[in-house]
């Protein structure tokens, strides 16, 4: 493959920097209007181009190659912060994308005989890896964002002494299920409470899996000395729950948080007063 | 499964009760370094310790390879044991839950096989058996 | 062979509290040796304190439910008291179950749940005697 800019193409834009720069910024200040100051727009566009010139400069051919590890960079951290700031795909890509135009502006030009079809061709790529780490950027955000709600969707709270409850609310999956599982137990031992309750009111469906997450939570429990009632049972789970044939069997269920309360502590004064020698 | 690039791995004899114990230690104190969680730690060793009295008292000794691993993003550990008994006539069967050719709850095979995000065993008879497994960090 | 497990006698309960990793051996020998205390002693009621176990695989969990199991035909109950949270969810995960084992969060609890009138003959003995003089 031959060199992306020989010494020509590489002299031509610095000497035309400015008619590249001011097309370019026009073309992407027009589609980003109001979303970031032209202050802002001109300082990242000339990081990106000194760095661009540098890496061709250096012998740079491909965007891969060392000599673009700056221009690399620099592109990664603008559309890193772009996606954090919730600017759209397009919004991102547009800031490498009008950099065309001021290449275009370099054809038209009847003084300029330079070939920039090269140039034309690493900007593309430009674009392509400023949209893969924008990407990257959002999906590290959607996976922050979800252990968050981990996190604040799980809460175990103490009803009594000796009872602790963990309402669930919203869709159960396997790994949020282990969460709350693990969180309720841990809960039982730091507690010393021996009634666990886990209320499903919140929860829209309950399939096998989810199911079968709740009967192991309650075992465990029990392996720990511990009991577990599930309460908050909605009509439609009731019949979900028979009609997948889960077997729930000697389980504790209650039609609602308050039953659950009420018979969790009508059962440790039973233990209360077995204590005492009669 | 990854490629996953292998450091060091430790060797440890199977040949007793007391190195079923010295397994346990070890893939413990490897499961922290990986920085599993703690449910994730007892999943791991819980297997190990199955699958080191399965080396012992089926395959009549044998060794464990246990190391840490790296995929790139997430650390792990690996644990390997290997015998050169019977063998598992029919591994199906064996994977099959409550189904032992010994005295055991049957659960070493097919129960360990739950616990842990990599299970893989290799068997032939009168060659020996070599199962292999690993957890991740999440 | 390691040491053994040290077994406890409190009134007409045995206590055992495993504090460190057991070896396949030792634990079938603190399986005898707690059939042997039972008789011996005549205790009604065993406590066996895993708060200290960091797993409980096949095996122990096979000698858990013995003990239990022998205890009950010697006429005592076996209570396990202080599992761990993590090993409660392996031990769901393996598939494993400890049978009709009974289970307490601590050895308190535990001890709470042996019923008042498991008394051991000897002390059932004594009262009845005391009856009789009065």
């Amino acid at each position: 493959m031959a060199p992306v800019a020989t010494d020509t193409l590489v002299r031509t834009l610095v000497e035309r920097a400015e008619t590249v720069r001011a097309a370019w910024l026009e073309a992407a200040a027009a589609e980003l209007h109001g979303r970031t100051t032209r202050g802002e727009l001109e300082r990242e566009q000339s990081d990106i181009l000194d760095a661009l010139l540098d890496g061709l400069r250096a012998g740079g051919t491909t965007l891969s190659d060392a000599a673009f590890d700056q221009l690399r960079g620099i592109l990664a951290d603008v559309s890193a912060a772009r996606a954090r700031l919730g600017f759209t795909p397009r919004e991102t890509a547009i800031g490498v994308f009008a950099l065309k135009e001021g290449l275009y502006r370099l054809t038209s030009d009847d003084d300029v005989a330079v070939d920039v079809t090269p140039l034309l061709r690493l900007v593309d790529d430009l674009g392509l890896f400023t949209f893969e780490t924008y990407a990257a950027a959002r999906e590290a955000i959607i996976s922050e964002q979800a252990e968050q709600l981990l996190e604040l969707s799980t809460p175990v709270v103490k009803l009594w002494e000796g009872v602790v409850a963990v309402p669930l609310v919203g869709t159960l999956d396997s790994a949020r299920t282990q969460v709350v599982m693990e969180k309720l137990l841990n809960t039982l031992v730091d507690t010393g409470s021996e009634h666990a309750i886990i209320d499903i009111t919140g929860v829209p469906a309950v399939d096998t899996q989810v199911a079968q997450h709740l009967l192991k939570t309650v075992v465990a429990a029990r392996l720990m000395g511990a009991e577990c009632t599930i309460s908050g049972i909605r009509p439609q789970i009731a019949q979900t729950i028979v009609a997948l044939g889960i077997e729930f069997g000697d389980i504790r269920t209650r039609a609602t948080l308050a039953d659950a309360l009420v018979d969790a502590l009508r059962a440790n004064g039973r233990t209360a007063s077995a204590g005492v020698p009669a | 499964m990854t490629a996953a690039t292998s450091e060091t791995a430790e060797r440890l004899p199977v040949r007793a009760d007391s190195d079923v114990v010295k397994v346990r230690q070890l893939v413990r104190s490897l499961a922290q370094q990986a920085r599993l969680s703690l449910v994730d730690q007892t999943k791991l060793v819980t297997a190990a310790s199955e699958l080191a009295r399965n080396t012992l008292v089926y395959g009549g000794g044998g060794e464990a390879e246990v190391e840490l691993v790296s995929d790139g993003a997430r650390t792990g550990v690996r644990a390997v044991f290997s015998d050169e008994g019977p063998g598992i006539p029919d591994l199906d069967l064996a994977l099959t839950d409550g189904w032992t050719s010994g005295s055991g709850l049957g659960l070493g095979l097919s129960g360990s096989r739950r616990l842990v995000q990599h299970f893989a065993i290799d068997t032939a008879p009168g060659v020996g058996t070599r199962v292999e497994i690993a957890t991740w960090s999440r | 062979m390691s040491d053994g497990v040290p077994i406890l006698k409190i009134g007409s309960t045995l206590l055992v509290s495993i504090q460190v990793d057991l070896q396949d051996d030792t634990a079938l020998r603190l399986q005898e040796d707690l059939a042997e205390r039972i008789t011996r002693t005549g205790a009604r009621g065993v406590i066996i304190d895993i708060s200290g176990l960091e797993i409980v695989d096949s095996f122990i969990g096979r000698m858990l439910a013995s003990v239990a199991a022998i205890s009950h035909v010697l006429d005592a109950t076996t209570v396990v008291v202080g599992m761990r949270p993590a090993v409660a969810i392996t031990m769901v995960e393996l598939g494993l179950s400890l049978g009709d084992v009974r289970t307490a969060l601590d050895v308190e609890r535990g001890l709470a749940m042996l019923r008042p009138e498991d008394r051991s003959a000897e002390e059932i003995l004594l009262a009845a005697a005391e009856r009789e003089e009065g």
